[in-house]
Parts: structure tokens; sequence; C-alpha cells
């Protein structure tokens, strides 16, 4: 039980002072710290072209977030496919081939890791830091800024005051400042953190360097390997902001559970509390942004039974239900974590969106993986940074126009109200889940000659399934087991990681925009609140009976029977 | 800037002095692009590199075991050993190769695994002269990473008899060898105890070279 209460406990603890930090930085005002940022800050909006006190309207800024995605999309494709001929390549990856650095490409930029290489033997250093690294500092803080602009439009927008003073509601909303959004908090706020955690794992041996690592003969003579080649790098850095920004690409194809990546227990316990740290200030943000604590209860609230329920019952079923008195159980785990430690990070990797792990998926207790598959499904669950509040809102909107359909009351939230324009809108992003994760899956498993299972049965289903849903979670992790790095997974899967991102972000900020542009109604006792433990339920409710109705077939079908054919043994 | 697309309104408002303008995305882009690859993509992970090697040098470099100037291995990466006078690591997935590592990624209801498990428990068994039933679970599954480089103290200890008779050397001795190598749980209350092998061995050949047999 230590790690589970130790990593809740310093998540909420450390999250709250690092929400109120992350907030002020987002305002914009004058702060701390500006005598050491504002000279930084400087020169890179000078370069960009922009005053981080402009605003933009919400067609600017989903505008300025789609392009900025295209520019760094092109230039990393081109650099994975052409490696072998750019330097830093001590250990000579060779390129990629187009299908591949186009899957690799769009997985990074969706803020995913899915992997369908293996790092240590396919990328150079550069791809490693230049291609990926980037994407991994870069894409959190852009939800981050999708999530604030959003909540900017759901409180009426940055000029609110200013709007209602002089009347003027057909004016575009001023939604914030995205350039100012991505770089002060990437500079202020992710960069510093990732250093600290990147100096604290390698002080536990997650190696930090420029060379290429030394080729050993064995010990024992009498083997029948001749050499071994351990690779190193500049490891500590990327697994700092893959831990932190809810990335979770690693710099070894199997991730956390390598030794050289997560060497102790206690970096164990600091790349774990690393998967919430930052999901959960920013459900801390909140409150300090909008002023209205109680919502930011309502959203903390919410977010953190769901993750300790979720992270309990994946605890208590790889460590204490019947199955973990398998012999099998230590299968795809590390002796130096053990059983309990690797269930609570499935359980948080998943949450979060962040895809990293330190055990192997597929052979984890059916009933773990199953959790974490709805984990993924719902996505809220403090979710990727940005995104999860982003999701957190399309359920609060749905949230509020179902209770108000049973209460028989106009819905609205904060005083304006939610009409058919923004209740279709809603339904496009809840649909198109349900539609690409169904059929594809479908797809694949009626073409077996596409699948390229490791597994037979009822876990064949649950390989396939899991594969689809990290793609649109944008989460990343895999049963690996499935043999994905062919044509036909690396394009359909690039397809649904962009189809779960870029709705998922840009939905939301557009609806927050048009409710921003109603009149408001003073909130009144006749008005729903929503502010309560009692709407909280409500809500856990409808995200829990939504994802059941959708998914309850194929997750019946996957990991249940899984287990049921486990405990049948 | 020549590329400008949106829509610019300007105003007058009350109590802001901000405007609102959607202009200039391209070259914005374009710089956010060129300040996110060689702010973050290049210095960030610099600086991560230096702060590493200025303060952790030895875990900086990989954690590398050295003996008169030679790398015999990381304590980090586990080796294969087949001889009797050794204790085994467990079992690799990518045959201990780190540029290949990879677990298994057999689910617990697929029957390969679990044939996997049965043949090596009996080996195991054989080898060490044990039962099979005593045989722990970490030292016949195969790791995540494969190269997990510990095994419980369990597995070391049902090891140990075979160990101390290939090297002609009491039980005692290697017990009391297995104690002094076994981590507790780190800081008391994370993780799980461990003995890692490569060190073990080494250790092992560094205390008993003399009765060492040349196969």
């Amino acid at each position: 039980m230590s790690e589970f209460l130790l990593v809740f406990a310093l998540a909420v603890g450390l999250g709250w002072p690092l929400g109120r930090y992350l907030a002020a930085v987002m305002r914009g005002a004058p702060m701390r710290g500006d005598g050491l940022f504002l000279p930084l800050e400087r020169p890179l909006y000078a370069l960009i072209g922009t005053k981080p006190e402009r605003g933009m309207s919400w067609r600017g800024y989903a505008g300025a977030f789609l392009l900025s995605n295209l520019v760094l999309a092109i230039v990393v494709w081109l650099m994975l496919m052409s490696q072998a001929w750019l330097p830093l390549n001590p250990n000579g990856a060779p390129n990629m081939s187009w299908d591949l650095a186009l899957h690799t490409m769009v997985s990074f930029l969706t803020n995913t890791n899915q992997q369908h290489y293996s790092g240590q033997a396919q990328l150079s250093y550069l791809s490693h830091m230049m291609g990926i690294v980037t994407l991994q500092v870069i894409t959190p803080m852009m939800g981050l800024a999708l999530a604030v602009a959003t909540l900017r439009g759901l409180f009426g927008g940055r000029d609110a005051q200013a709007r209602q003073a002089d009347g003027q509601d057909r004016m575009p909303v001023d939604v914030g400042n995205y350039w100012a959004d991505v770089i002060r908090p990437a500079l202020r706020f992710m960069l510093p953190l990732c250093l600290l955690w990147s100096v604290l794992l390698t002080s536990q041996g997650v190696p930090a360097t420029l060379a290429g690592g030394p080729t050993v003969a064995p010990v024992d003579a009498t083997v029948e390997m001749k050499e071994q080649k351990i690779p190193l790098g500049p490891v500590s850095p990327m697994v700092a902001i893959k831990q932190l920004g809810t990335n979770g690409g690693g710099w070894y194809g199997p991730n956390s559970a390598v030794p050289l990546e997560n060497p102790t227990p206690l970096s164990n316990l600091l790349e774990t509390l690393a998967l919430i740290l930052v999901p959960v200030s920013v459900a801390f943000m909140v409150g300090p942004l909008t002023g209205r604590r109680r919502f930011a209860a309502l959203v903390f609230g919410t977010m953190l039974t769901m993750s300790v329920a979720s992270a309990g019952f994946a605890v208590w079923s790889e460590a204490n239900s019947s199955t973990s008195r398998d012999i099998a159980l230590m299968e795809g785990k590390e002796v130096r974590f053990g059983a309990e430690p690797s269930a609570l990070w499935a359980a948080l990797t998943t949450q979060t969106s962040n895809g990293s792990v330190n055990a192997m998926h597929d052979s984890l207790a059916p009933l773990t993986g199953l959790v974490a598959i709805g984990d993924m499904l719902i996505n809220a669950i403090w979710g990727g940074i940005g995104c999860g509040l982003q999701q957190f809102v399309v359920y609060l909107l749905l949230g509020v126009f179902l209770a108000g359909l049973m209460t028989g009351r106009t819905p609205e939230l904060f005083g304006r109200k939610i009409e058919a324009p923004e209740v279709k809108l809603l339904a496009v992003l809840v649909l198109l889940q349900p539609l690409i994760l169904l059929g594809l899956t479908a797809i694949t498993l009626s073409a077996p000659g596409l699948t390229g299972n490791s597994n037979p049965g009822f876990h064949a289903i649950s390989q396939v399934f899991y594969e689809y849903t990290s793609a649109f979670a944008n989460n990343g992790s895999g049963f690996e087991g499935l043999g994905d790095a062919t044509v036909w997974w690396n394009v359909s899967c690039a397809v649904v990681l962009a189809l779960g991102r870029y709705p998922a972000l840009v939905i939301p900020l557009a609806i927050a925009a048009m409710l921003a542009r109603k009149r408001q109604a003073p909130e009144s006792t006749g008005s729903l609140q929503i502010e309560t433990p009692t709407f909280a339920l409500t809500l856990i409710a409808v995200i829990v009976t939504l994802t059941l109705l959708q998914f309850m077939p194929v997750l019946v079908l996957g990991p249940v029977a899984d287990h049921l054919a486990l405990a049948a043994r | 800037m020549s590329i400008q697309k949106g829509n610019t309104i300007t105003r007058t408002p009350v109590g802001s002095s901000s405007a609102i303008s959607d202009k200039g995305l391209l070259r914005g882009a374009i710089g956010l692009a060129i300040v996110a690859l060689v702010g973050f993509g290049l210095l960030y992970p610099l600086t991560g590199v230096g702060l590493g090697q200025a303060l952790f040098p030895d875990t900086a470099n990989g954690s590398l075991i050295e003996r008169d100037g030679k790398v015999l291995g990381s304590s980090l990466v586990a080796q294969p050993f087949a001889d009797a006078r050794y204790f085994q690591p467990r079992p690799s997935a990518a045959g201990y190769d780190p540029m290949a590592m990879a677990g298994s990624n057999q689910a617990r209801t697929n029957p390969e695994l679990r044939k996997r498990i049965d043949e090596a428990r009996a080996a195991a068994a054989q080898r060490d002269g044990v039962d099979p039933s005593v045989v722990p679970g970490d030292l016949i599954t195969q790791s995540g990473g494969g190269i997990d480089p510990h095994i419980s103290p369990q597995a070391a200890a049902t090891q140990a008899d075979r160990v101390a008779r290939a090297r002609g050397i009491g039980r005692d001795a290697v017990e009391a060898l297995i104690a002094r190598h076994t981590e507790a749980r780190q800081l008391g209350l994370l993780g799980q105890p461990r003995v890692n092998v490569l060190e073990i061995n080494l250790a092992l050949d560094t205390l008993y070279q003399s009765t060492r047999m040349e196969p």
C-alpha cells in the first residue's frame, strides 16, 4: 500500500502549490520570476511576431494551433526519414520508412507515444532530442493552452467585463494569446520541473550522456552470446519529460520496465508521481484561474474519486485477488518493483493519457487490463495535460444537458444556455469515439492477415481493441505483442491518433466561444446547481453509463472473458 | 509577413488595452517551431546531460562496472550465465540483447506461456536439485525489459546449494554472500528486496578465484 498512498499524497500535496503557480503563469499578470523569465521570453515573442497581451478569437487560436502543428509535423517527418545522414548518430540508426516515420511523427505530435519501433536501435540521438523531445515538451503545452482558452470562453472570454460594459455582443470573444499560452508555461513551469526530475533520475541511475554505449564481453565465457552492447544516451531528460508531460515515449523499447530507464524503486516512485503530478496541478489550476473555487472542487473531486477507485481496483486485481497467486504473476514485471507498483502504474498511465509502462500490459491480469482500457475510454480521469480538462468539459456539458432534461430545466452552464448548435457539436465528439474504435477493431479482426496477434483467444480481441483505444485516447501504451510495425497498423493508427486529438481539443473551444457570446442570465435558485456533490455523482454516473453503453460488448468479449478463462483454469 | 490569415478587429475596449488580432499565423507557427526545436529539443536535453554529468558522473554514464580499466558490464543490465558456478538471472525474451530488448507479451491465458513456465520450472528444479514447488515465480518468468538485473532473495536461495557444490565451497559461505548482496526495500518501504546477479557473480569470482575450475 505504501506506493499507492505515497503517490496520491505527494501528488495532491505538491499539485496544490504547483496549480496555483500555474494559474498565475497562465493569467499573464505580473508575477514573481518575471525578472528572470521576461528577458528570455521577449526575444521569442519578437521571433514569433506577437505581443503576449494581444488577444485572439477562437478561430485564430485554433488556426494557430493547427498551423504550428503542421509546421512541426513536416520538419519531424523529414528528420526521421533522413536521420542516418544527420549528425549525432553514434549507434548508426538507419533512416525510417515513410509509414513508420509518419506514424511516429503523428504519435508524438498528438502527445501520444505509440511506438511501432524500438528507440535504442531505430532512432539517432538527434531524432530522440530534436524530433521526439521537442514534441514531448511542446504538445502538452499546446493542450494546456487550448484548455485554458476554453475555460476563458466558458466564463465569457478574457474581455468579459469589457464586453458586458459596452454591450458589443457581436465582437469575437478574446480567448487569449496562443503563442504566449504555449511559451509561458513551457519556460516557467514545465522545463524547470523537467530539469529537476532529470537530475533526480540520473542520481538513481538513468544515463545522461552524448557518448555511444560500450560493448562488453559476458563475464561467463561459456554462454552463446559473445558480446553485449549497452545502449546509453541523453536518456534522463527524455524520461523526465515523457513522465511529466503525459507523453510516455521512452528511450528504450520496453519503456520504464528497462532498468536503465527506471533503475530503482525510488526512481519508480518519482516516475509514478510524475505520471499524475502535472495533470493534478492542472485540475488545481482551475480554481485560482477562474476564481470559482466550488467549480474547481467539482473538477478535482470528480477526478480524484474516479482515480482512486480505478487505481485501487487495478492494485487489488493484480496484487490481492485470486489471480495474484498465479505462478505467472511476475511475467512481464521487474523484480525490483513487484506487483503492486506495476498495477498502480498501469492505472495511472492510462488515466492520464501518458502511456509509459513499467511492466508489460499484455501479461497483466485481465482485469487490470480492463481497468487500463476503461481509463483510456473515459480519458478524463486527470487526462492528458489540457486534453483531460477538455474532455471533462465535454462530459460536463453532457451532464448539464442530461440533468437539465431530467429536471425539466433549461440546461445552462454559468448562466449561459446550452442549445441545439452546441449539443450537435457535442454529439459529433461523442459519436466519433465508438465509430472509430469499434469500426476499425471490427475491420482488423475480420482480416486476420492484418492483426499480427501474439496471443490466441479472447486476449487477441483485447489486443486489437486496446491498440485503437490507446491511439484514440492519445495514450500510447499497448498490448505490445501485436505485430504493429506494418503499413496497415502505421497508417490506420496515424489517422486514429489525429482524430483522437484535434476534434477533442478544438470543438470544446468552439463551444465555449459560442457560449461566451450569449447573454449571461444571473444564476438564481432556479438554475441547476452544478457545484455540488450531487451533481458530481450525476456526472460520474453519466461518464460510466456512457462508456458502458458504447463499449460493454467488446469489453465482455475481450478482458472479461479473458478473466473468466483464467479463473477457470 | 506576406501571408496573413484571419480577420482583424480593432476597437476601443473599455477597461482593457488589448485588441484582438488573428494575423501572422504562419510566421508565428514557424517561429514557434524554431523555439521548440532549438530550445526544447536541443538546449533542454543538453542542460540535463550537463547537470547529470556534473553531479552524478557514474550513473550518468550507465552505472558501468570496471575492473583494471576494462568494462565488465553495467549493474543495470543482466548478462546471461550458463555455468553451474554462477547464479542464473531471470529468463530473457530478448536473449539478453539490450538492442532488442522486449518482454514476451504473452497473456496469462496463453497456453504457450503456461508451457514455457512449466518447462522452465522443471529445468530449474533439476538444475538446482530442489522440489519444483519451491522454485519462485520470478526465476522462471521473463521480465518486462528482458534485461532485469535482479532476482528475488528466494530465487538466489534455491540456487545456493548448486553454486556451492560447483565451486567446492560451503553452502554457508554462499548464503552469507547472498545476505550481503540482498538489497532491502528502498527507504524501508519501496519496491521489493532483490539480489543483483552480475554483482554477486563477480563477487563469487573475486572471493573464490583459487577454487575456480576451468571447464
